[in-house]
């Protein structure tokens, strides 16, 4: 059976008779992700690309104007779900904003903690895969190793390994098991090990310098032009890290620093993520260290369920329960822009409320969509080998690039 | 505070303007839209583009308002925009002469609620595929449609 092509490539008509186009993607083992790459090469150099998302679109803002507040965040989940906690924070604070709410002490530590714990695991997948891509399997098994002793330390705190649905509005489901911050000490321990190994095989590396170094090379005016935020700016050499320039949670009282890469290529990528991996195990420690006692959901009967054993034996904690489920929650109207420095870049959520249970409109400023905006300034002029480590240095997310 | 500088220096090229949770929102028609860009690019530091969208307002006229935000690291500032346009003629100049982030956004907004961004010459599909019929974060979209690329298997 025919089927009409789902994209109409430029190149398709305007591509150099004597050169070649290639097609990348949209399922290739490499790209982890669904995109698909339209190359005109010339023997082995790429003059042209044009890059297509969409693959993975399944109608999130379509989808969240349809449901109430709550039974958004699991798909806030799929955005970026190497990191889905940063995502439903993101998301969790600019419901607040428009209601007027102050999370809890407790919630705000909290928050930051495991905003950090996930910058980890994103991080970590990350380099794991680009490198991987270059045929380091050892680098890639230990990096697993770690990202999955992480993800099975989350499963135990909110019941899933990579679409966690921990917060909620106002709070955060549930408080930390018995034992949960020693485990997170062992494996962050664990980490550093590992980490130090991973610096000792690939930072002196020949192979990897080779395959990295001044590829994919750009000028922090470059960078900004094409909107990149994030460690992929921050390899310019512009320390711009919202959580310095726009402090939200606990960040504030957080001693850290913004690492720069100096170059912008792909190896200053590699270096600038595991450096930030650094400094988020120290603010992980720092969190644990300042984390205070008290409830970690807020007294607000507007948002927050009572609890179970209330439910089960008041009528009124029974009827707040079951309005809140059915009705949702009744946001004010207006509009709120919230943005944080998500592991690849500024995440914004631009949520419209007509006062009603339902978003009115939510949109999501994905930090992948905007770097795949400039993807094809990266890849020409270099080689067909180097388009997949740079496309592992931007660390393309398709669930948030596409939506 | 460059806020108040806008405000005073760009005065003919907006209409209203308000506060949004310390964000300043200036509210312009569309013919002033790449005036009032270029020259908070150029001298007040709105160097990132950082977003464009619509809001769909069905009831109301005009019916969209196209939002843009910016930011400004001089300033550590953001800014946004809205500029309504009405159904029948939904055009804006495209800004993708001063951002080239402005290109896959504008892109998407395209797809998403027919906004016409003219001078960008790539409004192919982005998120949608080729051929798709409507504008699905329209209201008037209903949520059940489908719109299959390959026939499903009975």
């Amino acid at each position: 059976m025919e089927h009409p092509p789902p994209i109409r490539s430029f190149l398709d008509k305007t591509a150099d008779p004597d050169n070649v186009v290639i097609n990348i993607g949209p399922s290739h083992p490499a790209t982890h992700g669904t995109i698909q790459i339209v190359a005109e090469l010339d023997g082995e150099t790429v003059k042209r690309a044009d890059v297509h998302c969409g693959y993975l679109h399944r109608g999130f803002e379509k989808e969240s104007e349809n449901q109430t507040y709550h039974k958004v965040i699991p798909y806030t989940d799929r955005l970026n779900y190497c990191s889905a906690l940063n995502n439903n924070f993101v998301y969790a604070e600019a419901v607040e904003k428009l209601l007027g709410i102050t999370i809890t002490p407790r919630c705000r530590v909290l928050r930051t903690l495991l905003c950090e714990y996930n910058r980890i695991a994103d991080h970590i997948t990350c380099v794991a895969a680009s490198v991987m891509e270059m045929g380091g399997m050892t680098a890639f098994l230990y990096m697993m190793t770690v990202r999955d002793y992480i993800f099975e330390h989350l499963n135990h705190l909110t019941g899933a390994r990579l679409t966690y649905s921990y917060v909620r509005i106002g709070g955060l489901a549930r408080d930390l098991p018995d034992g949960w911050l020693a485990r997170l000490e062992e494996i962050l321990q664990f980490a550093e090990r590992y980490l130090e190994r991973i610096h000792g095989m690939l930072d002196r590396n020949r192979i990897f310098i080779d395959r990295t170094r001044n590829v994919a090379k750009m000028t922090t005016e470059h960078a900004l032009y094409w909107g990149f935020t994030g460690p992929t700016l921050r390899s310019t050499g512009l320390a711009m890290d919202l959580r310095k320039d726009a402090p939200y949670l606990a960040y504030p009282e957080l001693d850290f620093e913004v690492p720069v890469g100096i170059n912008g290529d792909n190896y200053d990528r590699y270096y600038v993520r595991m450096r930030e991996v650094d400094e988020s195990i120290s603010m992980v420690r720092q969190c644990v260290r300042m984390l205070p006692g008290g409830p970690v959901s807020v007294d607000d009967p507007r948002v927050t369920l009572p609890e179970k054993e209330r439910v089960y034996t008041e009528i009124e904690a029974l009827i707040t329960h079951f309005k809140l489920i059915m009705e949702g929650i009744r946001v004010p109207a207006g509009e709120v822009y919230v943005a944080h420095e998500a592991p690849n870049g500024e995440l914004g959520f631009y949520l419209v409320s007509d006062g009603s249970a339902r978003p009115y409109k939510l949109h999501v400023r994905s930090p992948s969509f905007v770097h795949m905006g400039g993807m094809h300034t990266l890849l020409e002029g270099y080689q067909v080998a180097d388009v997949v480590p740079t496309f592992g240095s931007m660390n393309m997310v398709g669930g948030e690039c596409d939506r | 505070m460059v806020y108040e500088a806008v405000i005073r220096e760009l005065g003919g090229l907006y209409d209203r303007t308000w506060d949004s949770f310390g964000m300043l929102v200036l509210e312009l028609r569309a013919e002033n839209l790449f005036a009032l860009v270029s020259r908070l690019r150029d001298e007040f530091g709105f160097r990132l583009f950082l977003d464009v969208t619509a809001i769909d307002y069905p009831q109301r006229s005009p019916r969209f308002d196209v939002v843009y935000h910016f930011y400004s690291r001089d300033h550590n500032r953001r800014i946004r925009l809205k500029v309504p346009v009405p159904e029948d003629r939904p055009e804006v100049a495209s800004l993708v002469s001063l951002y080239g982030s402005a290109r896959f956004m504008e892109r998407e907004a395209h797809e998403m609620y027919g906004i016409e961004f003219t001078g960008n010459a790539d409004l192919r599909p982005i998120l949608l595929y080729e051929g798709f019929v409507g504008h699905p974060l329209r209201k008037d979209y209903p949520m059940e449609m489908e719109q299959p690329i390959v026939t499903y298997r009975k």
